[in-house]
């Protein structure tokens, strides 16, 4: 059989004007294509909220700390384990659930963005847990001592970051920008009736952590039950802060060094009314709780070389029985977070020489 | 297999554009993931990371398909420089399609993060936790993206070059059999 000759030779050439049209065909759809990844990476979108665009927000108001988290920059690495009762593994197949130890690795922060903050520069005190399952699997959870967050949405948070942010001519915030944003969000009112009330506590270990965001437990069979969580302290105590910069660390360790410090871990089960899907809203009226077993913290060290500071405490880093709830607020922490940390990983090396504001008394 | 050919083998071409369509689909993904504060960032990441591994598998299989096919030559009168810039870009293309899966890998393992594929299925760390490391890996995660995204653009545009304008048989032998005229 005869090959037939390439098609090419018996064709006519093209002429100029054909050669050209064509030419300007192949750069359409190249451009069409290199335009649609510009839509889809935000580059034609300087208005879409981004992860880094969030991280931009929490940097312009804190400024640049090297190294360090771009939000809850001052914390404390902790060590300890979770004792399970297994009294949670009836609502969710998680191994961390099952009675016995799983090991922890914490870290207790203030919620502000400065790492040089004075530990009563807000009533507030954070507490991010990394349990590590025997199968490898983990949990890592960040939670704060208020009870609700401000407000339920990102786009939210970022319009309260940007209406409490110091002026760049004055140094402090528009007085006139917390109020109308207030007057703006009325879904804050839980949170700012709360916050009337908080007091800066003298220790980490006599406060209560709630997750603030909905989860949702799944047991073996597939069943759901939506939850908030609680760490609730056996210390108890309402002493007022000391008038100090500098606290919380020292408090810490003399706590530990008379032993472990201990927190019951309490799941707060929805009703079928409460409201997964906003965090600035508290489920009211009677609950189920169950208590899972006790977080037991036993050593803590400084964050700048201790297990946690690699950690990126992403509230969806979950095992198997245990999954987010339809609150926006968790996609958006993950994501921005994972912003934060590759920036700060990338600046880890200049961890290592001691700030200068560290010194000052 | 030593007979020179005009044409791709089947399962060569079946492998190219499946994968094409994938790794596409995985660049826009990645892109939309990391531009994104909503849940589209959570269900983007859970298409990303099996697709990811679905990709590595794949190009493994692609690369001994391809050393065991013979593949039609490039035009005699193809110029030497576009006969070269063929060559380079498409060991490009075959060295990102390997190292993207393995450094997104390698980088959530970097992270110490558990190297989850869905809700219950985990891999197995390939890099011990370390910040710098890392950074270095999704730095380089980033920047391999678009090189690969660009390398595309020009193998698409260099294919269409070829089926359009010089109108020899390169497109056509990635396009379809020989069934026809033979």
């Amino acid at each position: 059989m005869i090959e037939p000759e390439p098609p090419h030779l018996r064709k006519p050439p093209l002429t100029t004007a054909e050669k050209l049209a064509r030419l300007g065909g192949i750069g359409l759809i190249l451009l069409i294509a290199a335009g649609a990844f510009a839509y889809v990476n935000g580059s034609l979108d300087p208005q879409r909220l981004t992860p880094a665009r969030v991280v931009d927000v929490f940097e312009h108001s804190n400024g640049v700390h090297p190294g360090f988290r771009r939000n809850h920059p001052k914390g404390i690495c902790v060590a300890g384990y979770f004792d399970s009762n297994g009294a949670a593994s009836a609502l969710s197949s998680a191994q961390v659930f099952a009675a016995g130890r799983t090991p922890v690795i914490g870290r207790l922060a203030l919620p502000t963005g400065n790492p040089y903050s004075p530990d009563s520069a807000a009533p507030i005190r954070s507490f991010a847990v990394q349990f590590t399952q025997p199968d490898g699997q983990q949990w890592r959870s960040g939670m704060n001592s208020m009870p609700v967050f401000p407000v339920g949405t990102v786009e939210a948070f970022v319009d309260l970051l940007k209406a409490t942010a110091p002026d760049p001519k004055t140094g402090k915030p528009d007085p006139a920008k917390p109020p109308a944003f207030f007057a703006a969000h009325p879904e804050a009112q839980p949170f700012l009736a709360w916050v009337k009330t908080a007091r800066p506590s003298a220790s980490f270990v006599t406060e209560t952590y709630n997750s603030v965001n909905a989860f949702v437990l799944v047991d073996a069979q597939g069943k759901r039950q939506a939850v908030r969580w609680s760490l609730v302290p056996a210390a108890k105590g309402d002493a007022p802060a000391p008038d100090a910069k500098d606290y919380l660390q020292q408090d810490l360790s003399d706590k530990l060094a008379s032993g472990p410090q201990r927190w019951d871990l309490v799941l707060t089960l929805a009703n079928p009314t409460d409201p997964t899907g906003d965090a600035s809203k508290a489920w009211a009226g009677e609950h189920k709780t169950v208590n899972a077993g006790t977080l037991v913290v036993e050593g803590d060290s400084a964050q700048l070389d201790g297990a946690c500071r690699d950690i990126n405490y992403d509230p969806l880093v979950l095992p198997s029985g245990i999954e987010g709830s339809d609150d926006p607020l968790l996609a958006a922490r993950s994501a921005a977070y994972a912003a934060s940390y590759m920036r700060r990983t990338s600046e880890v090396g200049q961890l290592e020489k001691p700030p200068a504001q560290e010194k000052q008394p | 297999m030593s007979t020179p050919t005009s044409h791709f083998a089947p399962l060569a071409r079946l492998l190219h554009w499946l994968m094409a369509v994938m790794v596409i689909a995985m660049l826009f993904i990645g892109a939309g993931m990391v531009a994104s504060v909503s849940e589209r960032h959570e269900w983007l990441l859970s298409l990303h990371k099996p697709l990811g591994i679905a990709i590595l598998l794949l190009v493994i299989v692609r690369l001994i398909v391809r050393f065991c096919t013979v593949t039609p030559p490039l035009p005699a009168d193809l110029p030497a420089w576009q006969a070269l810039a063929a060559k380079l870009s498409h060991y490009l293309l075959y060295a990102l399609m390997l190292a993207m899966p393995l450094i997104g890998w390698a980088m959530i393992s970097a992270a110490g993060d558990p190297v989850m594929l869905s809700g219950s299925i985990r891999l197995p760390s390939i890099v011990a936790a370390h910040a710098e490391t890392f950074a270095f890996l999704r730095g380089a995660h980033r920047y391999l993206a678009y090189l690969f995204f660009l390398t595309i653009l020009a193998h698409l545009g260099a294919a269409l070059f070829h089926g359009w304008i010089r109108r020899d048989e390169v497109l056509d032998s990635m396009l379809k059999g020989r069934s026809r005229g033979t």
